[in-house]
Formats: C-alpha cells, structure tokens, sequence
C-alpha cells in the first residue's frame, strides 16, 4: 500500500514538473495588481433611494413632542434627567440651536424621508427631508479632521462574507456605521441630552419582504458616558418609496 | 398547540426524511470523488452541507435579553385602554378592542390562553433560543425558541418542509418554516390563531400571516415582524425588538394553572358593550393628543400626519405618568409623574479608634 502511495506521489510530482515546463518554465510577466473594488462596486445591497420612516414604535416620543420630563426607556442618569428637567426650547432657538435634536443620534428617530445616494464611490450620502441634514458615511482609509459638528464623522464597513475565486459577489450583508466626534445635542425633541462623548454605531440591514416590499432597519447602539448608564439600543424601519415625490425638506423646529 | 402541529408534519415527512439523509450521504461521498460532476439532486444537498462552513448561516444560539429600549410602558406596564397609537389597524379592530375589558384574563377558562407568536416581538420577555442541527449535513434543521410565561414555543423549520394545508388546526404558535439570506434569517408564519397584538385588546385574526427576520451583529439580536391581517389591519404592520446576548438572564417557562381569581356568576364575560367603555379617551386626555390621534390607523404613522399636528398640538407642561419607566431612575412602582429623587450623599463616617 505505502509503495503504491509513494508511486502515485511520483508520478503527481513529475505531471506537475511537466505542466510548469509546458508553460515555459519561465516566471510569468509581472501584471500590476488589480486595485481592490470599491465600496460602490463591492456594496452586497443597494441602500440607495428613497426611504420613509414608518413610525409604528414610540410614536408618542417621536411623531409629537413628548412633555418636558418624559424620558421613559432610555437608560439616563440623574445627570441627564437634570439637564433635561431644564429644557427650554425657546431658549435653544433663540441662541441659534433649534437643530439640536438633529444631529445624529435623534434624527434617524424623527418622522420624514431619507434621501440615500453615493457622493463618490467611497461616501455614502444620507440626505434627510427632516431639518434638511446631510450625513456621509466614509468607506476606506478616510480619517476624520476638523471639529466635532452636528452630525460627527462616519467610518463605514460593509459585513459580508468575502466572495472566493470566481464566485460572483454576495448579495447579502449589511452596513456597520460608527460615528463619533458630535456636538451635544438631544435624543429626544423634549431635551434628553447627548454629550460630545457619544459614539453611535448603527447597522443597516436591508429586509425584503415577499410582497416586494423592501424594508430598512436600522439598529441603533448609543454609548455616552455623561448621560447614559449603559447602551441604548433601538432598530428603526423605513420603508422604500419608488421615488422623491413625498420629499418635503423641512428646517428644524426647537419644539 | 404548535407542538401538535409540528409533530404531525414531521410524521408524515418522515419516510422522506431518511431518503433525504442517505441522498446526503451519497451526495457527500460522490462530490469528495468526482469533483464537480455531482448529480443535480446530490450538488445540492452537498452545497447544503458546506453553507455552514461559507457562512451562510448564523448562530442565535443563547439567552437573549430584552431591554425594552423603545416602547416601555407599551410593552412592561401595558397600554392604556384605546391606546392604538401608531398602529395600522382598521375599524373592525376598534370595534373589538374597543369592547376589550382586561378582567376578561381573570377568567379561570381563559388565563392560560398564550399570546400568539408576534409577542416575542411586541411583549416584554426575554428569548432563549436553541439550534437543531442535521447529523450529517451540519446545517440548522429548526430554531426552537423557547416559550415562556405567556408566551408559546416558536419552532422554525430550515428544512424545506412544506407548510401544512390551510384547513390544519392554528396555535398560538403558528406553523413557521424559514430560509437564509445571507447571515439573515427570514422566517413565515402561518396557522396563528386569533390573539391579541396588544393588552388592551388590539387584535390580529386567524387569517394573520407573520414574516420575520432575525439579524445579528455581536451580542445584539434584532428581529423585526412584519405582521399582515386583511381582517383587523389596514397595512403590514412592522415592528423591531432589540435583544442582548446575555446568559445571566432569566427565561420563564410558561406552565399556568387556571384558578378562580375574580368570583363571577356562570356565563359572565367582562366586557364593554360598544359605545360604553369609559376609558377610550384616557391616553388622548393625559397626552393632549388629538382623540383621531389615538385611534391608530396607517394614515397616523407616517410623517404626513406628524405634519399636521405639528401646527396645533401642545404636549402637557409635564409628564404626567411612566415618566421615568425603564430608565433606571423609576421607584419601584412608578405609576405616577414621581421619577426618584437621588439620595443625597452619604456623610462621610469617621474611622472607629483600634
């Protein structure tokens, strides 16, 4: 048996000798190296288009202003509860920050419509008709410079399985979102703070149901050491619209 | 009951079942033979057995904790009476749940009535969940999730079984077979009995059909529902819940022992006759809230209607309940506008003499 072994190993060593010499024997001709794909092109699902927030959970807490002092479900301190207690929105606008409760963390909870295309093939823009606000969602090695704004810096990853070899590329996965460097800014229109330290990590997932219905659910995870005793953790679905007709760019409102 | 159902499916799949496995085997031992030139039926079954390896699947595996992030007095208190905020229904189900009194549970011939399987989604519990796998292809045969308290077992079926016919007894559980999108799982549910959506009464029919997905990124799980009922809903009504991996979490079981809470004359149900039930305007009164607002309906959850109150509605100058529910800075049974005080800081004690 290990003497047959042995000559199938001979003769496997001497057909692959003879298929390397049949090529030239040579090394073949350097070729540059094929540039990864980009996140546009390697993107596993299309979030592009037009997306309406549906708003079948808190409804009290997001389609109306909640009463001053209204902070159930979210894991606060008696810090936040402080800070919140003295909201004052007229307050916020007339010291010009009546979009404070637009910046990341709140404003994928306000109803209204996102606008989602690709600014270049490794920014994913974020338009919202809510406040008129704008988030890019950076791919790659890009590094965030400048000072914390309202809507941070995004880093962006798609998760995915790899494609191997010659297999097509996924068609499923999702987008992993993490941003940091915010102003402070609200949770919730009623005052609920978010401090400068607050990092959101958001995972987009795209549901198709069997109507042809396509779904965006995004899972929202808040960490803010000021306010929060632990994280916050939410999903939030959008629905798919064929186009922008219902698109109604509102400025931000204090209350 | 779902078991009942699920077992009778299995019985009479079984004898394909053992085909499916010796195809499997064969299947396995042709394509480590012969390479790519496997036989339709057996590629399939060995594309099968590599999708765990690929990553074609995921592992919910575990004891998941529901930290009701959204929705707490919903979903741990309860609605009030007439809440139907946000949801799409129609008005047959205002009708129902319009009549609903919640002293209807006490009765001893309804206490053990499960909610259907939507709650894992819309109640309060945590979830534990197990995997099933097949002996030979290594993939996930069922997800069994399991009951507890009020809720039934939720058994999703990944192995291509066909659901029963539509004249097959409905559970609380409903009959659920599911399939991979990537690391997703989508599941179908059919065969639910009538149950309520809500504890105020907001119904979902028999004819109830429930689409769910099952993500996870880490050691958070989000499974969204989107529940469709031609009978009560007036849209496919979509909802998340968000769940941490957690094995210090308590799952209940559900046994219930029926057992007379409310003495009652025979044959009484607790219920509101249509037009009497006193309390429908309790969350619009509290809240301020147009009444129209609290009467639910897929016109009010879309940021049109948003729009329109936005000119005319003024919140109350308070919060006038649940203000602090779920937040850590609740007492114990806050049911008022209260939300605890901090104690003040303890004086610093001096250091006993040795």
């Amino acid at each position: 048996m290990r003497r047959l072994l042995h000559v199938l190993l001979a003769v496997a060593a001497v057909t692959a000798t003879a298929a390397a010499q049949g090529r030239g024997g040579a090394a073949p001709p350097a070729t540059p190296p094929t540039p990864p794909p980009t996140a546009r092109a390697s993107a596993p699902i299309d979030l592009t288009g037009y997306w309406v927030s549906v708003v079948t959970e808190d409804w009290r807490w997001r389609m109306v202003t909640p009463p001053k002092g209204d902070y159930a479900s979210i894991p606060i301190n008696a810090e936040a509860r402080k800070v919140g207690d003295a909201w004052d929105p007229a307050k916020d606008e007339a010291a010009g920050n009546a979009c404070k409760v637009y910046g990341a963390p709140g404003l994928m909870r306000l109803p209204g419509r996102l606008h989602i295309t690709w600014q270049d093939d490794t920014t994913l823009k974020v338009e919202t008709d809510a406040g008129i606000q704008t988030r890019l969602l950076h791919f790659g090695d890009w590094k965030p410079a400048g000072p914390a704004t309202r809507q941070g810096d995004t880093v962006a990853v798609w998760e995915m399985r790899p494609a191997r070899g010659a297999e097509p590329p996924p068609r499923f996965g999702s987008l992993k979102t993490t941003t940091t460097r915010l102003t402070p800014g609200y949770l919730r229109r009623n005052g609920l703070p978010y401090s400068d330290k607050t990092t959101l990590t958001e995972h987009w997932d795209l549901l198709r149901h069997q109507s042809g219905d396509q779904w965006l659910v995004v899972t929202t995870i808040v960490e803010d050491p000021t306010y929060l005793t632990r994280t916050w953790i939410t999903s939030l679905n959008f629905k798919k619209e064929p186009d922008g007709a219902k698109w109604d760019p509102t400025p931000c409102l204090a209350k | 009951m779902p078991g009942q159902v699920s077992d009778m499916t299995n019985d009479r799949r079984r004898p394909s079942q053992a085909l499916l496995r010796i195809s499997v085997r064969c299947g396995v031992a042709a394509a480590l033979a012969i390479g790519p030139a496997v036989p339709a039926p057996a590629q399939s079954q060995v594309q099968a057995a590599q999708a765990v390896q690929q990553g074609q699947t995921m592992d919910f595996s575990g004891t998941w904790a529901n930290r009701l992030h959204e929705d707490w007095v919903e979903r741990a208190p309860g609605p009030h009476i007439g809440d139907y905020l946000g949801l799409p229904i129609n008005d047959e189900a205002r009708a129902v749940a319009d009549t609903y009194q919640v002293s209807m549970q006490n009765m001893p011939e309804r206490q053990c009535i499960l909610y259907t399987s939507q709650y894992i989604v819309m109640g309060p519990q945590n979830l534990r969940i197990e995997q099933e796998l097949d002996p030979v292809s290594g993939g996930v045969r069922a997800f069994q999730l399991s009951g507890t308290v009020d809720r039934p077992p939720h058994t999703i079926w990944m192995d291509g079984r066909a659901h029963p016919s539509p004249n097959s007894p409905h559970s609380a559980g409903g009959f659920t077979t599911g399939e991979w999108q990537g690391t997703m799982l989508v599941a179908r549910t059919t065969h639910l009995k009538t149950g309520l959506v809500w504890r105020n009464g907001v119904p979902h029919s028999d004819q109830a059909t429930m689409s769910e997905y099952y993500v996870r990124h880490g050691n958070v799980l989000t499974v969204t529902m989107i529940l469709e009922d031609p009978v009560y809903w007036e849209e496919p009504f979509i909802r998340n819940a968000s769940f941490e991996l957690d094995p210090a979490t308590r799952v209940l079981p559900e046994p219930c022992e029926p057992q007379v809470e409310i003495p009652r004359a025979a044959g009484e149900v607790p219920h509101y006759l249509p037009g009497a039930n006193p309390y429908l305007r309790e969350v619009a009164d509290l809240y301020k809230l147009p009444f129209e607002a609290v009467r639910g309906g897929a016109a009010t959850t879309y940021p049109e209607y948003a729009k329109r109150l936005r000119g005319t509605y003024a919140p109350p100058d308070r919060c006038p309940v649940y203000c602090c529910g779920g937040t850590g800075q609740a007492t114990q049974n806050d049911n008022k506008a209260s939300c605890r005080v901090d104690p003040p800081p303890a004086p610093a004690r001096a250091t006993p003499a040795r």
